[in-house]
């Protein structure tokens, strides 16, 4: 008996499914009807439709952060492919695991301009970790294995599948393959041991220690091992943006954010240490400003990457250890833990004792007595209300700055936002994402009313999926940052960064079918918020803050500046 | 400093618009570039003629490691290599004159004279960039008519060798 032929489009069910995948998010369109007749016949996963394109790339990136799983997202050509580059940029720039699969025209129109054609893998390639053009339809199967392989292995990454509609008709035999190995593509995990053996002999050297996480101990799993490791050592820990929840925020060791809007202590103590420790982070210019700068301090530096092209890119390194953060840590504290040499007391508390004098600056404080409201009080209030078990997802701007500053994450994979690309508009997506992945948790949105006008078609999709977000409008009526900016930097010349003509956001949102609410006394703050996570509990509530407009975020490293020449309150 | 990278990579539809999209795209200078399949047709091998400081050569090795179709790249600047580059000239050989001048030129650089017209010559030359460079300034500058070179190919000497 022959073996059964499956449509191509069938058979990028198949490889779904064998992929255990749960949520697709997507929205149809002619190359890929094919794909979503074969949705419309399965029950294993549920498609999410989204209202934009962006949204669904968003969506899925979300997904992957807050569990660790490949986000899956499905477009169409044209169009549907381009909407989708904002997204797959922004998981780029943060190293989300994400498998895109976008439609494209039949192959037989490829290059003819054909309706909805564009060259998406050319789009796409310097936004990608990798992509592929299927042209075959027994490549279906082996290339969608590879695609999920990428993109989760290694430093992971936004993988793209660009597959014809004519190949999502024609049939072959379906095999899922078990395995795959690329001779082109062998990420290392494993620390080289004798690098490991010189960072231990150097960390017990130190006088003035620090230690500076980054995103990749949230990507790699490894907050268990970090802590045991700054434990062990009892040594400052400091974290970039996308590190925050890495390392407990209300634990004595933590310092707090390190970088342009990081604290005193933290950017003081990264600038006047004597051997500094990275675990997965890379230096970038929102993390030390300026590098001359930070290289004019005398510092010996050890650096775990798992991209080695991330070593030695913007600051040189002294002990280089390519290798997965938590395999790499977990080696680290069996030498520190076997060894009998212990960190040098007596300098650790002379150092410790300097730290305390820059953290008693208190550099967030801000002006509890205000007649209206001040943002960060309401980032305060929400971590009091919901006990700092939420999942936060956030905007860019201000607003993600006093997110990331007074919301105290204690766990990983609970603060979701667009560090590297800066995307404004992810948070309703990421919300949503998060809530789905998570459906009895918690989940606010920190916005501006900026941002969130980028994606706020998306409260129609949480309606439909009945979505219990609470989002946190933190409303200013300008473009914060940029009047921030303009401010310090253009002689407060506020050029296009008052946003005239809002809409009455409650009532948008009740259009939309959700609860809304018009926040405008610093003492009707608490209470709303409660109302928002008790008797609106199970829907969404869209709380519109009306904030000082005039706020700033402090500390702030002008761009190009020192870590050290920080603006204060 | 000048850096020539010799690079095997997946023979796949786009892995040149890889390597040439991460040099514009990471502000890389490309020298020349040169691309074939190698002696397996499921292997590319390209050679890339590039400058930059010690840092930059660094980061350029280490992003294109970073491709997924690159299985291996070997700087052969790094140890002793050999580097050839074949170029093509047509001059202007209309007189008995400028015809015997011309093959005299082609002999003492030891090219040859690959196509002869009524009013040309074309000459076919092969060296280290270098030569090519000489001959081009040997000739007047008005006996030019076209040049198209190859960019460099490169090749490690002994056993070094660039292979999986």
């Amino acid at each position: 008996m022959a073996e059964l032929e499956l449509t191509g489009a069938e058979i990028v069910i198949r490889c779904l499914h064998a992929e255990g995948v749960k949520y697709v998010f997507g929205y149809p369109g002619g190359a890929v009807l094919n794909i979503y007749d074969e949705i419309y016949k399965q029950q294993e996963f549920e498609h999410v439709l989204v209202r934009h394109e962006q949204a669904a790339v968003h969506a899925a990136d979300a997904y992957a952060r807050a569990t660790g799983k490949v986000g899956v997202a499905l477009v169409t050509s044209g169009p549907g492919a381009t909407n989708a580059v904002t997204g797959i940029a922004t998981a780029y720039m943060d190293s989300i695991p994400l498998v895109v699969i976008s439609g494209q025209v039949p192959t037989a129109a490829i290059g003819q301009d054909a309706f909805q054609e564009v060259d998406t893998v050319g789009i796409t390639r310097p936004c990608v970790k990798h992509n592929f053009l299927v042209k075959d339809v027994k490549d279906i199967a082996p290339t969608i294995k590879k695609a999920f392989y990428i993109a989760a292995s290694g430093r992971p990454g936004p993988v793209l599948v660009d597959i014809p509609k004519d190949i999502t008709q024609h049939s072959c035999v379906f095999q899922y393959p078990e395995t795959i190995s690329m001779r082109s593509y062998n990420p290392t995990s494993k620390g080289h041991a004798g690098q490991i053996k010189r960072a231990v002999q150097m960390l017990l050297e130190a006088k003035r220690p620090v230690i500076y996480t980054g995103g990749g101990v949230i990507l790699g799993d490894a907050s268990a091992q970090l802590t045991e490791f700054c434990r062990e050592l009892g040594y400052p820990v400091t974290s970039t943006l996308m590190g925050l929840g890495g390392y407990k925020a209300n634990d004595p060791l933590f310092l707090g954010m390190l970088g342009m809007h990081g604290t005193y202590e933290a950017n003081m103590a990264m600038q006047h240490c004597d051997v500094l420790i990275s675990v997965g982070a890379r230096f970038d210019d929102r993390v030390i400003g300026n590098p001359k700068h930070f290289a004019k301090e005398a510092r010996r530096i050890i650096h775990i990457d798992i991209d080695p092209s991330s070593i030695s890119k913007r600051v040189k390194v002294d002990v280089p250890i390519v290798g997965d953060v938590r395999q790499v840590l977990e080696e680290l504290n069996r030498l520190l833990k076997g060894g009998s040499e212990r960190p040098d007391a007596q300098a650790l508390k002379a150092w410790w004792a300097q730290i305390e004098l820059w953290r008693a600056q208190d550099c967030l404080k801000y002006d509890r007595s205000a007649s209206v409201i001040k943002p960060q009080y309401v980032v305060e209030k929400l971590y009091e209300v919901t006990r700092g078990d939420a999942f936060v997802t956030s905007d860019v701007g201000q607003h993600q700055m006093w997110a990331a500053q007074y919301y105290k994450f204690d766990q990983p994979r609970r603060w979701i936002n667009s560090g590297g690309l800066g995307t404004m508009g992810v948070g309703l997506p990421y919300a949503m994402g998060v809530q789905l992945a998570y459906p009895d948790a918690m989940v606010a949105c920190v916005t501006g009313e900026g941002s969130i006008q980028m994606n706020i078609q998306e409260l129609s999709t949480c309606k439909e999926y009945k979505l219990p977000l609470k989002i946190i409008l933190l409303n200013n009526g300008y473009l914060g940052m940029v009047r921030q900016w303009q401010e310090f930097f253009y002689e407060e010349r506020y050029a296009e960064s008052y946003v005239a003509s809002l809409p009455d956001f409650a009532k948008l949102a009740e259009a939309y079918g959700h609860v809304g609410m018009r926040i405008e006394k610093p003492e009707e703050v608490e209470p709303a918020l409660r109302r928002a996570f008790t008797e609106y509990k199970d829907q969404l509530v869209f709380m519109n803050f009306i904030t000082d407009p005039r706020e700033n975020v402090y500390p702030m490293i002008p761009a190009g500046k020192g870590l050290s020449e920080m603006i204060l309150v | 400093m000048r850096h020539i990278i010799s690079i095997l990579m997946e023979n796949e539809a786009g892995a040149l618009s890889r390597v040439a999209g991460l040099f514009s795209a990471r502000g890389y200078n490309i020298e020349s570039l040169t691309v074939a399949p190698t002696e397996d047709a499921t292997l590319s091998r390209m050679t890339i003629v590039t400058t930059g400081s010690n840092e930059i050569i660094e980061q350029i090795t280490k992003q294109l490691n970073k491709l997924i179709d690159v299985i291996k790249l070997q700087d052969l600047t790094d140890g002793d290599h050999i580097e050839r580059e074949l170029m093509l000239v047509k001059v202007r050989a209309a007189t008995g004159e400028q015809r015997e001048e011309m093959k005299r030129l082609a002999d003492i650089f030891r090219g040859r004279i690959i196509d002869v017209a009524d009013r040309t010559y074309t000459i076919e030359l092969t060296g280290p960039g270098s030569k090519l460079d000489a001959f081009i300034d040997a000739l007047e500058s008005g006996a030019i008519l076209e040049t198209v070179r190859t960019g460099a190919s490169g090749i490690g000497r002994g056993d070094r060798m660039l292979k999986i």
